[in-house]
């Protein structure tokens, strides 16, 4: 298969970056090649090559990353293999500011002498741009650390796990979708490290050790008969861990609802399972009638109505226009934000910024620009209280810090603001789902991510789920399809009445959130408990073609 | 320097394929050159110049392939990426769906690279760039754009003989001009492979009349609208559509090219009599290589004639299962289209909306193709022949293909993208609420 079939194929949507082929090391070959990073010593030689290359030039600041980023992707339809790659990319990016303004410059020809090149070119773009300055760049002062290091604490790393035990692992899921009677099935597992070297003037020196991992399915039947079909994908989260998210733990499922929920560990035979169950319900299901209705969104549906409506408009790069060309602005204008009253949402909302919880896709020791990562409000008791921010933003805001969200996808990238972990924190009160449910007159209760699309200043959106059931008088009474449902942000936070509390808190998260020019992805974990939301108009999507 | 030459690129591909010991190999090599820059609230706020090149080789016995791709070039390192491959392939289970390599083939050159492209620097840049921020600075709006140039080559060799080698060059230049009180927003975009044909200072002009035009725009009620969509609102809806046009999905039943109880709508009038779409690697305008990585000719493609859908897409797998030619798709669209300029479609409406572009556009409904998004930066209310006023932005909820069946004009296709698009007058548009974005 071809890099750009397999793109097609997925449908994910995955930036290049995600995509460029992939080396594979199973058990039985090279794993030491994966698993043995580059010598530390020889990164902080090449990393002070470049700062003082950029210094001797006139930078006033530099920044140096060195990245080797491996990805492995296991591509598989019914009963057979479409694809095992894997991608090794290895170079340095050089971000200086020289003349006021920000220069960057790549390559992957890391002996000293392109590497002075690099550092070079960059102060030379700086120079260049400062003839088009207007205000010279603000860095937020950030003190050293001197070498220190991070990693992800995974229990078994993806990349050690033999590839036949992968491949089989989906073979034998992909088989369970067919003897339940799926026509067609896809699954996929991504694995990514990425080997992270920091360097700057500000005597920093930070090397990281990040793992992610992601196990994917959808699952389709076929009506020929009535032309239809339907599919239902993998309610599975990326994850920041490794393989050990596959292992199925009873500790980590939540049952008695009409599907099972996973937590930090997934059951992806279970999941299958249950999938091809319910692609024949739907091909059964019958229409929703449009109208209001009191919403019961589970995590993983949820997370991306977070990710869309809460986490993109409190990028402050976004409210103050720097992303006008490309994703749009914010409806969060800072006056809002000074006003210290504005209602995002009802005080039931209580929305975190966190880069440090364990197990999420964004949780990293220090941000691309050498800041140590934290956590910090951004919605508290319903008001808009603060933003994201890196550190030539933080004078803005008044703050003494940058909140370390600051992240490139890869060597050859600029380092940018990019959204940390934003999650709905749970109810403080017990409460279950199935509990919930019972307080839902005419409701849907929805699962798992579908199509979501929302305006360029994050007011008005439109969300659609996996699956979508039905709620009468506090039970669930049936499959419903093409449901829709479409909002207002603001009014849509606060017709928040009632969340589940912590033993229902999960993560759901988005392996390729695109932003910027040209375009980057991110990895970024959105946690919330079940949570409802009262009276929010639902459309129905159903249409004919001739 | 990531740009080489046929000759060095075929010296390279050599030397890896001198390195394998599978029963075939293919490798791929690609190289750009390019920079940016990126510029909001009237400055530059980041810029970069990026060189990269990747190699990635498919090793295969029998019918087990492996893949690994590398960007590093020293001997060790390339003997190191074909031995990679092979323990993969070694490790793959076998692939029922294998395709033997194609041996040598005679691809012609198109006319995808153009030298003053390929000439810019971070000054050409920034000059251009300076022009965009003149037109904003002087009617005191806010600008923000991106400058992208690339050049790039790629070139693919196997063990049967087959090399491949196509070089290209891109310029691509959108703007955002947004007025003060951040009421109103026009925007443009355009691509070339000719920086010549690139006007910053004319281009950022539209958007800037479309910021100051689309101020104070009213809320009018959502519902079915005669629409005008300018070419880069069209382009946003046409590009979903054309994933469908794959025939291994609609044959498998799951596209909305599938029929009815079985077999796919190929032959049949799916679109109005007004709707020809082909493709052509050799298009002055929208040039693009001609041949695919698995070494497939890229030839001039009819898609649909006058509504009726003459090709689908067919891999070299699913021709075989179905005893049909091979047809690749290429993305390269030409829509076929009328002589009227936008403004001659505008003046012959009674009633309707005028769309810039689209926004986060995403498939509903795979099966009818439903696609829901927003209008953005321009939309405005027409009333005989003439722009009254600017209206608040919609979302929609609609298909292309069903908009396609409502085509009531097509005016004159321009470069949109990477296609040539008319602009189209549709009746019976559907716009489901409304939004307070701009």
């Amino acid at each position: 298969m071809r890099r750009r079939d397999f793109l097609y194929m997925t449908g994910m949507g995955i930036g290049a970056s995600m995509v460029q082929g992939m080396p594979v090391f199973g058990k039985e070959i090279s794993v030491e090649e994966a698993l043995t990073p580059v010598d530390v010593r020889l990164k902080k030689r090449m990393a002070d090559v470049a700062l003082n290359a950029a210094r001797s030039k006139g930078a006033t600041y530099a920044d140096v990353r060195i990245g080797r980023y491996l990805n492995q992707v296991i591509a598989t339809r019914e009963n057979q293999v479409q694809n095992i790659a894997n991608s090794e990319s290895y170079g340095m990016g050089v971000r200086v500011i020289a003349n006021g303004s920000w220069g960057f410059a790549a390559t992957n020809n890391l002996d000293n002498d392109s590497i002075a090149k690099a550092a070079e070119m960059a102060v030379a773009i700086a120079k260049g741009n400062a003839k088009l300055l207007v205000e010279p760049v603000q860095l937020a002062a950030q003190k050293g650390f001197g070498e220190v290091s991070w990693k992800t604490p995974v229990e078994i790393n993806a990349f050690e796990v033999p590839i036949t035990d992968k491949v089989n692992l989906l073979l034998n899921a992909n088989n369970e979708a067919i003897k339940g009677g799926a026509k067609y099935v896809n699954s996929n597992l991504f694995m990514v490290n990425e080997q992270k070297y920091f360097a700057s003037t500000d005597g920093s020196y930070i090397d990281q050790d990040i793992h992610r991992v992601w196990p994917t399915f959808t699952v389709t039947r076929i009506d020929p008969a009535g032309g239809k079909f339907e599919s239902r994908n993998a309610l599975s989260a990326p994850m920041g861990m490794g393989f050990e998210y596959l292992t199925p733990k009873d500790s980590e499922q939540i049952k008695g609802g009409p599907l099972t929920m996973y937590k930090k560990r997934y059951d992806l035979i279970g999941d299958i399972r249950e999938a091809t169950v319910h692609v024949a319900e739907k091909l059964k299901a019958k229409p929703v009638l449009p109208g209001k209705y009191d919403l019961v969104l589970d995590p993983t549906h949820l997370f991306l109505t977070i990710h869309e409506s809460v986490g993109h408009p409190t990028e402050l790069d976004r409210v103050l226009g720097y992303e006008a060309n490309y994703a749009g602005t914010s409806f969060l204008t800072l006056d809002k934000w000074e006003s210290k009253k504005f209602n995002f949402g009802s005080k039931a909302v209580n929305v975190i910024a966190d880069k440090t919880e364990p197990g999420s896709l964004g949780a990293v020791g220090y941000d691309d620009e050498g800041v140590k990562c934290g956590n910090w409000d951004i919605i508290k008791d319903g008001i808009l209280v603060n933003y994201q921010t890196i550190r030539d933003q933080v004078h803005i805001l008044g703050l003494k810090a940058s909140q370390a969200c600051c992240y490139a996808d890869s060597w050859e990238s600029i380092q940018f603001q990019r959204m940390p972990n934003v999650s709905l924190a749970p109810g403080k009160e017990p409460l279950s789902a199935a509990d919930l449910v019972k307080d839902v007159e005419k409701g849907i209760y929805m699962f798992g991510r579908n199509s979501y699309s929302i305006d360029q200043q994050r007011y008005n959106f439109q969300f659609s789920a996996q699956l979508a059931y039905e709620i009468k008088d506090g039970k669930i009474t049936g499959m419903l399809k093409d449901a829709s449902y479409q909002a207002n942000t603001q009014e849509f936070w606060n017709s928040c009445t009632q969340l589940c509390d912590q033993d229902d808190y999960r993560l759901g998260g988005t392996f390729a959130d695109g932003k910027g020019q040209p375009g980057q992805v991110s990895a970024v974990s959105h946690g919330s408990p079940t949570s409802r939301f009262n009276g929010v108009n639902v459309i129905n999507t159903g249409r004919k073609l001739g | 320097m990531a740009i080489l030459s046929k000759e060095e690129a075929q010296a390279i591909l050599k030397k890896v394929l001198s390195f394998s010991k599978a029963d075939s190999c293919e490798i791929s090599l690609n190289g750009s050159d390019g920079g940016n820059i990126r510029y909001a609230r009237n400055a530059v706020s980041t810029a970069g110049q990026i060189s990269v090149m990747d190699l990635a080789v498919s090793s295969t016995f029998g019918k087990k392939t492996g893949t690994a791709t590398i960007n590093e070039f020293d001997d060790a390192s390339l003997q190191k990426v074909v031995k990679r491959a092979e323990e993969l392939a070694m490790l793959a289970p076998e692939n029922p769906e294998f395709m033997p390599l194609l041996g040598p083939q005679d691809f012609e050159d198109s006319p995808t690279y153009n030298e003053s492209t390929a000439a810019i620097t971070p000054d050409t840049r920034a000059e251009m760039v300076g022009k965009s921020l003149q037109v904003s600075k002087a009617a005191n709006l806010e600008a923000a754009g991106f400058l992208e140039n690339s050049t790039r080559f790629d070139a693919v060799m196997n063990s049967k003989g087959l090399f491949a080698y196509n070089k290209r060059t891109n310029v691509s230049f959108s703007v955002t001009v947004r007025n003060q009180a951040g009421t109103g927003s026009g925007y443009i975009e355009q691509q070339f492979n000719n920086l010549d044909k690139m006007d910053t200072l004319s281009l950022s002009k539209i958007a800037a009349s479309k910021a100051t035009g689309s101020a104070g725009a009213k809320a009018i009620e959502p519902g079915k609208y005669t629409v005008i969509l300018e070419p880069l609102a069209a382009s946003d809806m046409l590009g979903n559509m054309f994933r469908g046009f794959d025939a291994r999905s609609a044959d498998e039943g799951r596209s909305f090219m599938s029929k009815k109880g079985g077999g796919t709508r190929l032959g049949e009038q799916l679109f109005s009599e007004n709707v020809s779409i082909y493709s052509d690697p050799m298009h002055p305008e929208v040039p693009s290589a001609a041949w695919t990585e698995d070494g497939l000719k890229v030839k001039r493609t009819q898609w649909v004639e006058k509504g009726v859908v003459k090709n689908l897409s067919y891999s070299r797998y699913w021709a075989g299962q179905k005893g049909v030619e091979p047809v690749p798709f290429n993305r390269s669209i030409v829509m076929e289209g009328g002589t009227q300029s936008l403004e001659e479609l505008i003046k012959s409406t009674e009633k309707g909306i005028l769309v810039t572009r689209f926004w986060y556009i995403r498939s509903v409904d795979p099966q009818t193709l439903l696609l829901t998004g927003l209008t953005r930066d321009g939309t405005f209310y027409i009333e005989n022949g003439e722009i009254k006023f600017p209206v608040k932005n919609f979302r929609f909820n609609e298909s292309p293909v069903i908009m396609l069946n409502n085509v009531e004009a097509l005016g004159k296709p321009v470069r949109t993208g990477s296609g040539m698009i008319p602009p189209m007058k549709i009746r019976d548009f559907t716009f489901t609420s409304l939004s307070d974005a701009v």
